[in-house]
């Protein structure tokens, strides 16, 4: 099917299309603080140029107006960049890099439902900020692995050493990783996969 | 494309009924994830307003509700809604996303795994 288009919205371009074989998607969802890398991952993984997606929220306002027992919301727009990889030719995946502010992340209804898991990316300059995340992650039951993304000039601590910092259970994997490197990201979410295929087998092997 | 036994005719009077009563008919509304795929089931209806005509003709080859979103520069909420009402006319096909209940099962993580070695 080709329909003729005099439309001004521009669709993929031809060598972002999917096949139509294509029955089904999963979601990886790249989370951490600003600035550690989730769009550098998501860019050097993806088979198509990562695109931008935005969601409206709104939040009840905390002010004097309630008091006056008026309704207050606050409208933010939230973007997020994500990218795609294909599987075969039934399966896609999409990586999502969350925007930098961690509170909006989960009122974005739909962005962790469903998805396969996280891949915390560590920034040993900010350890506090991957701290909230990773316990953000952990109450919401959203399986995890932690990539410490190391940038010139950052703090080195022993893997042991953060571990600890992070209050990490030993049997979260936690490794090293270069955004900019794909073969490097590629092991991160093969790690990803991995832990997740361990983590199954947990549950479905009696003990 | 389209499935054996559900023809569309983009000239059925019929049409009108169906997005009346589009609700009942399809009963449980699908939720659409972030990473549903849409997929036309035809030509964009002449009638169509731009951005459904345009989501019918871009969606040509399977897309997802965040690609659209992006696409359109639309927030993904707004692409919901009308994705929703292309699904009540039968212009396009939801495809829901893998069920990943608590844990995802063992065969669609190995041919994730597999997919993921060609990187
Ligand atoms: N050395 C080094 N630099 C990196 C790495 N990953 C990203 N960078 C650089 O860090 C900067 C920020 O990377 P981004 O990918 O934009 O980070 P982000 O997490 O998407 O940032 P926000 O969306 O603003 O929160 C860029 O200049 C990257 O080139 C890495 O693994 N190592
Ligand atoms: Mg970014």
């Amino acid at each position: 099917m080709d329909y003729k288009t005099s439309d001004p919205y521009a669709g993929p371009r031809k060598e972002d299309i999917l096949p139509s074989s294509t029955a089904a998607a999963v979601k990886v969802v790249i989370v951490g603080g600003f600035g550690v890398g989730k769009t550098t991952l998501v860019g050097t993984v993806s088979e198509i140029r990562p695109l931008t997606t935005e969601e409206t929220m709104t939040q009840a306002g905390v002010g004097v107006d309630d008091l006056a027992g008026i309704e207050h919301k606050i409208e933010t727009t939230v973007a997020m960049d994500f990218g795609r990889i294909s599987i075969n030719e039934q399966l896609v995946l999409y990586l999502f890099g969350t925007p930098g502010q961690e509170r909006f992340w989960f009122l974005w209804d739909g962005l962790f439902e469903g998805a396969l898991g996280a891949v915390v990316l560590l920034d040993t300059r900010r350890l506090e900020v991957s701290y909230d995340v990773i316990g953000l992650l952990e109450e919401r039951g959203v399986p995890f692995v932690v990539a410490v993304n190391t940038f010139p000039g950052s703090p080195v601590h022993p893997m042991t050493e953060l571990r600890s910092a992070m209050d990490l259970p030993e049997s979260v994997p936690m490794f090293t990783c270069d955004a900019r490197d794909r073969a490097s990201c590629r092991d991160t979410l093969m790690a990803l996969m991995r832990y997740l295929y361990h983590l199954t087998n947990e549950i479905s092997e009696p003990q | 494309m389209s499935k054996a036994g559900k023809t569309w005719d983009p000239g059925n009077p019929d049409r009108l009924y169906i997005i009346t009563s589009g609700r009942s008919r399809t009963g449980k509304q699908t939720r659409l994830d972030l990473v549903t795929l849409v997929v036309s089931r035809a030509a964009p209806d002449p009638g169509l307003q731009p951005e459904h005509s345009a989501i019918v003709q871009m969606c040509d080859y399977p897309l997802s509700i965040a690609e659209i979103s992006a696409y359109l520069t639309l927030p993904v909420s707004t692409v919901t809604v009308l994705v929703t009402d292309l699904l009540k006319e039968d212009q396009v096909e939801a495809r829901p996303p893998v069920p990943v209940a608590a844990l995802p099962n063992v065969q669609l993580l190995e041919a994730v795994m597999h997919g993921l070695q060609n990187l």
